[in-house]
């Protein structure tokens, strides 16, 4: 019976085929790690959060007045209201956590150079997409750090040259951060999660193209891929479960520690909180802000910080293949950057007074420093690399791509479509 | 440990993966629980299921529209001449003795929404009338005329003491 409904689908819309060709038969390096399991770990996440947010939608009060009310409505009065809740307050911490490891996963092992540099600048949006929907849900619960956290991101835009108080004043839909402001957030944190799940779908039509790079760095032989089910199924289902554990840990057992004891305050646009700190998440951005004396500058560094990664492919010259495996320069500045990282982030949640405002600055020269620095050491590195030649290892696999790629499917496609041209051209001149 | 031909068994290892599914479906519908559960009422709502009603305040011949989950109810209190009147009367459209309505003879308690479409009737001498089509109810809340096809509903109450009554049930 259930034979017959497929085969009445499969004449009509590729779904068993579609299932087979990008997931079932899916072919995967057979040595990814568990590093691999981010981007699935975050589309589960991404799930957490549409559904959590739809059903609190359905209790929430846009409205100054009654928004802060209202989430204490679903915390004690809507059946599973706290749950709901608090799965989405700590899943909004666990989507950067994972999206962050998942980034880090990406420059350690070089899965940003060609030809995945379409796929590195989706991911690249879908950062920044997240990064506005996490901003703009914050407001929501209208606490106090709700409310001078977007007072003082919204202000940031009054760098614009010119127009920069009616662009402040227009984002806001007031003088200040107000009920114009709440409402437009609310309903722009509701839509930009669907253009979030369209831009998943983007980059994965890019990732099926490309396929999945691995910890070489280096393109496998065909044979050594292995299909998606049962290998990864089930080795991202294990990742999911050890993620779960740590999830589930801070829902049921340490829900506030992801939310901010002045946010239970209700938001008072008479007093600021001594302490305006933005989420983790925003902390080594934040940092960096505020190492620029210049308000322009503050902001142009800020935005530069994320943007800066655009220019990876580019800015890596190294013609050894593979990421930070075989290259011990490029290793060693990836953890640089990583502590560096980390510096910035506690720097952020400290008040911009003493020494930290020293270390600030510098640890955002040695951030934008690494970046520049890496076409030389990149380029040095490999020169070094040739004279001494990569472990055998490393040899071989190159070796193998090479062949591969001889052989492979798109080399072939761009092969003929270069003679068809060549013929095209002929024919072209001969009418002539 | 198990053996090379445990580890290669295809039963074995259809068996386990059927019965991780099974897990795994069971674990996904716990998951829905709480999203549905948070649709049903919340507890703010749920304290509405009942109110409460003072009838002291409620003198002989008048009708007092208390609010109840959110729907008007009459209270009534009737006269000795109402009671006998009803007490004989009968109807054909809904038939109900009025003993059949009421806990307390000189006091009726019912829903104040038409059983034709919901209006909300007016008070009248004999009873009340349906401002949207004509319906008409007698002072036992009896439908009279229609278009309305059913008596006007009695619904749940009890008498705390002589004094008060809680309309609606606990939810």
């Amino acid at each position: 019976m259930i034979k017959k409904v497929f085969s009445w689908v499969d004449e009509r819309f590729p779904l068993d085929e579609m299932i087979k060709h990008e997931l079932t038969e899916y072919p995967v390096p057979r040595n990814l790690n568990y590093m691999w399991s981010f981007g699935f770990l975050a589309m589960f996440v991404l799930v957490v959060q549409l559904l959590s947010g739809i059903f609190l939608a359905m209790h929430y009060k846009a409205d100054v007045g009654m928004a802060f009310d209202s989430i204490q409505h679903i915390m004690r009065d809507v059946n599973y209201g706290w749950l709901i809740r608090y799965l989405h307050s700590t899943g909004a911490s666990a989507f950067f956590a994972l999206i962050f490891i998942h980034i880090g996963r990406t420059l350690y092992y070089g899965s940003y150079r060609r030809p995945r540099e379409l796929l590195w600048w989706t991911g690249l949006v879908l950062l920044l997409l997240l990064m506005a929907t996490a901003f703009m849900g914050y407001l929501l619960p209208w606490g106090q750090m709700s409310f001078w956290g977007a007072q003082v991101i919204t202000a940031l835009f009054g760098v614009t040259p010119f127009i920069g108080e009616e662009v402040v004043i227009w984002l806001r839909g007031d003088f200040v951060v107000g009920d114009a402001t709440l409402t437009r957030f609310f309903a722009l944190h509701y839509l930009f999660p669907f253009i979030i799940c369209a831009a998943v779908a983007i980059h994965l039509v890019a990732l099926h193209w490309v396929k999945s790079s691995n910890p070489s760095g280096i393109t496998l032989h065909a044979k050594d891929n292995i299909p998606f089910h049962p290998y990864f199924t089930i080795k991202d289902l294990f990742g999911l479960g050890v993620f779960m554990i740590i999830f589930c840990g801070f829902v049921f057992f340490a829900p506030e520690f992801w939310i901010m004891p002045e946010n239970n305050v209700p938001a008072d646009p008479m007093v600021t909180p001594p302490h305006i700190v933005p989420e983790w998440y925003f902390l080594p951005f934040y940092a960096i802000l505020r190492s620029i004396p210049d308000p322009l500058g503050g902001v142009v560094a800020m935005a530069m910080s994320i943007l800066i990664f655009l220019a990876m492919p580019w800015l890596d010259r190294s013609n050894v293949p593979g990421g930070a495996k075989f290259r011990p320069g490029y290793r060693i500045m990836i953890y640089v950057w990583f502590l560096d990282l980390m510096l910035l982030g506690y720097l952020g949640a400290q008040a911009p007074e003493g020494i930290y405002i020293l270390l600030g600055r510098i640890a955002t020269f040695i951030y934008f420093g690494l970046f520049l620095m890496l076409p030389f050491i990149s380029r040095r590195e490999e020169r070094r690399s040739r004279v001494q030649g990569l472990p055998r290892e490393a040899e071989r696999l190159i070796r193998e791509e090479q062949e591969e790629l001889l052989r492979s499917e798109h080399y072939l496609r761009r092969e003929n479509d270069q003679k068809e041209l060549k013929d095209i051209r002929k024919r072209l001149e001969d009418e002539s | 440990m198990a053996s090379d031909k445990d580890l290669d068994s295809p039963d074995r290892r259809d068996f386990l993966g059927k019965v991780t599914t099974a897990v795994g479906v069971v674990g996904v519908a716990g998951a829905c629980i709480p999203f549905v559960s948070s649709m049903n009422p919340s507890k703010d709502v749920k304290a509405k299921s009942t109110s409460m009603v003072d009838l002291a305040s409620i003198p002989k011949g008048k009708t007092h529209t208390v609010e109840w989950q959110g729907k008007p109810v009459f209270v009534t209190h009737r006269s000795d001449e109402t009671i006998a009147d009803m007490q004989d009367a009968s109807t054909e459209l809904d038939p109900q003795t009025d003993s059949e309505r009421i806990q307390k003879p000189e006091w009726l308690v019912v829903v104040g929404l038409c059983t034709h479409l919901g209006c909300v009737p007016n008070r009248v001498e004999e009873g009340w009338i349906c401002p949207c089509h004509g319906s008409l109810y007698d002072n036992s809340g009896r439908v009279v005329r229609g278009p309305a096809p059913n008596n006007l509903i009695v619904p749940h109450y009890e008498f705390v003491d002589e004094k008060t009554i809680i309309v609606g049930k606990k939810v």
